[in-house]
């Protein structure tokens, strides 16, 4: 028998960004907040402490922040005819675990949406016509607009410190010649610090945009430009581009993180309550499943422990929503024969492509060393629809950036094309290459396929017994048609920086998704949001269409992927949700949109 | 922003040594104990003999000697010791690699390693052997000596530097025949855990003198380069590690 807890207004499950904002907002409300966390209780100290952190092989390689596959991971396959393999070693996405979640070691590009990107279906069949969208791609409208969020992605980058240049400001043009963007949408305030400095990489990268004829502009970033004090109360120090920032703890209190930002606060709050090593199995429900209960856990010494609660909150990150979706009964599982179901639809991804630049070692210094996870230089002449799509035929946009993040040897040493990977020709170029060279980014959108999407694996289990996630997944043709597309764009940047050698690295027709190496932890749908419950999990207030007091925050809410990195529109939507939960729900608990 | 004059490096200046202060307030902790871990590992270099004595001297306690000869023989040509400076041996990666395989990491405590197991799934679906590193490694040494003498009559470390670096392209092609794994998974490790111990902290056992870093200039722990981000110069200061060991 599971061991019963004193009930709680709101549990949350999971304490990254979604769950540290929820139950920030949900304590103010006055309601009493439990927080359950899997993975360990981490903070600044003792997780960020100066030297001990800066270690390469123990947070980049051995990947210590991350998550534990061997007690949790997922089963991914390209197609339906195949049988899904476990992910069994971090390779392709890297999974948030521990009090902080992802959000502890992020890097910390903190962008907000293209407006166009929130009602993609009716924005292309509207300047394109129907029958631009190819046959099985089932991209949709958020069922919200960038007007309604505003307030939120302002408040947000308040609550993160974020350093950035806006282009206008309540309509009145504030960034020219700054380092805003011209292609941005109006703000009704301006970033709360200035923009960080550009690395060398960072001004080679603007000066040859310019000289291309596209607009570069300073990428927003959640690492601090200078001291800070968010509305919370919360404390930062400026960041000194220590280099050791995506995949570690920012030792200099200077990244923004759920830890940093929001905890301080929370913990003054005694209606609050966090437990970690707190892993949940499943949110509990009503016999006719239209009611959560609360949700069932396990302890770190493996008891199983119910957590009642009137309302759930799923943060869990994007692929765990979903998992635990299925795994309680919220919402029909989406068949991908039939088109019909809903949660597990719409799985997406970030379609990105590279090119490093390699200078002579009298030309440039460009000392990879010094960055930050969040700085550098983009441009977005070429993201969501900024460019008239038309004669090219494929669906989508990408920002290109040089986002300096820090770069260390054992990872990071990288040789011009044709070099071998060993021997003293390998060790020569090391020494030659690895302080002047630079990459760039097309951090492309990607969209939704019929066949792209998420379900329980028949086979294998995690370390408490249950089925693991099971992604099916591949690229698709409209993905490589825009990948090449924005590689060749880009490509004239890097000639325009005169380098000795390129290398492109774009997916050649007919590549499949690669699970091992790097590409990012932008994983997108599966728990969609939108404006029927036919084709969506929730409604536009992140509310489940069939169980009215399950939330669930996070990019499992988006129906395809953005140009941009997602946590600026996560964080926004998660104080979106909150918003209506406090002043509509909590004072007529029901369905908040009449299906 | 790249537009770099006095006022404003002055103002970066003022502005970053008033706000560190509370920020080393609170890393008090940290602070101590490097400067602590300094004044040690200062008295302890004083004490020592030649620094290549320190990476000769370490005796391996997961390696049998047999392994721990083609180890040795193995990094040696993977990143050689030439014109450019120190190589894998000097850099103490064998030690490095030996001290690895007693960590939990070798024996897959971080992976997901429930069967059914599909070996031969396509390599874009990732790592899908039941073996852990300590197998990899006790596996692949044994296949590749046994190869060296089927194709040499004797074990890779007695061979010739340019019959080495042949072999060891053909393990890195696949085209060798190992039973019990791959070829090339086995390369693939020994090649990774070769890079790791050349440039990881020396805290780890590899990277001695922090002969890796020095090749390529990178700082190690300095990790504060707030006035060196707009410059397109050589960034002048020799590294350091997690100890406080200076180059
Ligand atoms: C290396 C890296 C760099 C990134 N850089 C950027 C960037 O520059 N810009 C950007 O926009 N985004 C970036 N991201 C993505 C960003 O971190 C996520 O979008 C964000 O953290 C999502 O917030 P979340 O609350 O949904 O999930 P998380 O922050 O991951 O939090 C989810 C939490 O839920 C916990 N959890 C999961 N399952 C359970 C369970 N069953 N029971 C209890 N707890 C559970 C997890 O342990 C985790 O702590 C990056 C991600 C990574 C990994
Ligand atoms: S680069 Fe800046 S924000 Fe990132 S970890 Fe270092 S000091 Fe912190």
């Amino acid at each position: 028998m599971a061991k019963v807890m004193q009930k709680a207004d709101v549990v949350i499950v999971g304490f990254g960004w979604t769950g540290a904002i929820m139950a920030k907002e949900l304590t103010e409300a006055g309601l009493s907040v439990v927080a359950l966390e899997r993975g360990p209780m981490r903070d600044t100290y003792p997780d960020g402490s100066y030297p001990q952190v800066i270690d390469e092989l123990t947070y980049s390689i051995r990947r210590k922040l991350f998550a534990d596959t061997s007690k949790e991971t997922v089963t991914i396959r390209h197609n339906v005819s195949q049988t899904a393999l476990p992910y069994r070693q971090l390779g392709a996405f890297l999974p948030g675990d521990g009090v902080g979640g992802a959000g502890l070691h992020w890097s910390g590009v903190h962008l907000r949406v293209d407006p166009v990107e929130l009602r993609l279906r009716s924005h292309y069949e509207e300047r394109y016509g129907k029958n631009f969208i190819p046959d099985g791609m089932t991209i949709q409208d958020f069922g919200v607009t960038y007007e309604e969020l505003e307030p939120y992605f302002d408040f947000a980058e308040k609550v993160f410190g974020t350093s950035g240049q806006a282009w206008t400001v309540k309509g009145e043009l504030v960034g020219k010649g700054k380092g805003g963007n011209p292609f941005a949408p109006d703000r009704s305030d301006h970033f709360p610090l200035t923009p960080q400095k550009n690395t060398v990489s960072a001004q080679l990268f603007q000066k040859a945009a310019w000289d291309v004829g596209y607009h570069p502009y300073d990428l927003p970033s959640a690492n601090t430009s200078g001291p800070y004090t968010n509305p919370y109360g919360c404390q930062m120090g400026p960041c000194n581009f220590c280099g050791y920032c995506s995949g570690y703890v920012c030792y200099m209190y200077s990244k923004s993180s759920p830890n940093l930002n929001i905890l301080p606060a929370l913990r003054q709050e005694p209606k609050f309550e966090l437990r970690a090593d707190a892993h949940v199995l499943k949110v509990n429900l009503t016999d006719d499943k239209k009611l959560a209960t609360g949700v069932t856990y396990v302890d770190a010494q493996g008891n199983e422990i119910e957590q009642p609660a009137d309302i759930v909150i799923l943060g869990a990150f994007q692929f765990n929503n979903v998992r635990l979706m299925l795994l309680s009964g919220i919402g029909k599982p989406y068949d991908p024969k039939t088109g019909e179901g809903v949660v597990g639809k719409n799985f997406a991804y970030q379609n990105m492509a590279t090119i490093k630049a390699y200078f002579d070692k009298d030309q440039h210094f460009t000392n990879p060393f010094i960055g930050a996870g969040g700085n550098g230089v983009a441009v977005d002449d070429f993201n969501a629809d900024n460019f008239d799509h038309g004669p090219h035929g494929f669906v989508g946009g990408s920002p290109f950036w040089v986002n300096q993040a820090g770069t260390r040897p054992i990872a990071g040493v990288s040789n011009p094309p044709g070099t071998p990977n060993w021997g003293s020709q390998w060790k020569a170029a090391a020494a030659d290459y690895y302080n002047h060279q630079l990459s760039m980014d097309a951090h492309g959108a990607h969209q939704s396929y019929r066949d792209n999407y998420l379900d329980l694996d028949p086979t294998y289990k995690d370390a408490y017994g249950m089925p693991l996630l099971r992604m099916t997944f591949d690229w698709k043709e409209n993905d490589i048609k825009m990948t090449h597309f924005m590689v060749d764009k880009m490509k004239r940047i890097a000639e325009a920086m005169n380098p000795k050698a390129i290398n492109v690295q774009v997916k050649a027709p007919g590549t499949h998704f690669n699970t091992v190496s790097y590409q990012t932890t932008h994983l997108n749908g599966g728990a969609i949001m939108g404006t029927d419950p036919k084709t969506s999990a929730l409604n536009r207030y992140l509310q489940s269409w069939d169980v009215h007091n399950v939330f669930v925050p996070g990019a499992s809410a988006f129906p395809q992927g953005l140009g941009y990195n997602p946590t600026g529109l996560v964080a926004a939507l998660t104080y979106w949700s909150a918003r209506a939960i406090r002043e509509q729900y909590l004072k007529n608990p029901g369905p908040l949109v009449q299906a | 922003m790249s537009v770099d004059d006095t006022s404003n490096a002055r103002r970066d200046f003022l502005r970053k040594s008033l706000t560190l202060i509370p920020v080393v307030t609170l890393a008090t902790t940290g602070g101590a104990s490097l400067a602590l871990a300094e004044t040690k590992e200062r008295q302890r270099d004083e004490d020592k003999p030649g620094q290549s004595a320190r990476a000769d001297a370490y005796q391996p306690t997961f390696f049998t000697p047999e392994e721990w000869a083609f180890i040795h023989a193995a990094v040696a040509r993977l990143i050689p010791a030439d014109d450019r400076g120190p190589g894998a041996v000097e850099a103490g990666v064998p030690e490095y690699i030996d001290r690895q395989m007693n960590t939990p990491y070798a024996q897959g405590a971080n992976w997901y390693m429930q069967g059914p197991f599909q070996p031969d799934a396509p390599s874009e679906m990732g790592y899908q052997l039941k073996l852990n590193p300590q197998q990899v490694f006790r596996l692949g040494i044994k296949a590749a000596d046994d190869w060296s003498r089927q194709q040499h009559g004797k074990p890779f470390a007695e061979l010739d530097t340019a019959t080495q670096d042949a072999a060891l392209r053909q393990f890195e092609a696949g085209k060798a025949e190992f039973d019990p794994l791959p070829a090339k998974t086995f390369f693939a490790a020994l090649l990774q855990s070769t890079k790791e111990g050349f440039f990881c902290d020396p805290i780890h056992g590899g990277n001695k003198d922090m002969v890796g870093w020095k090749l390529v200039g990178f700082p190690g722990a300095r990790a504060d380069f707030m006035d060196w981000v707009e410059r397109d110069v050589a960034y002048p200061f020799p590294p350091v590690s997690i100890r406080g060991e200076r180059a």
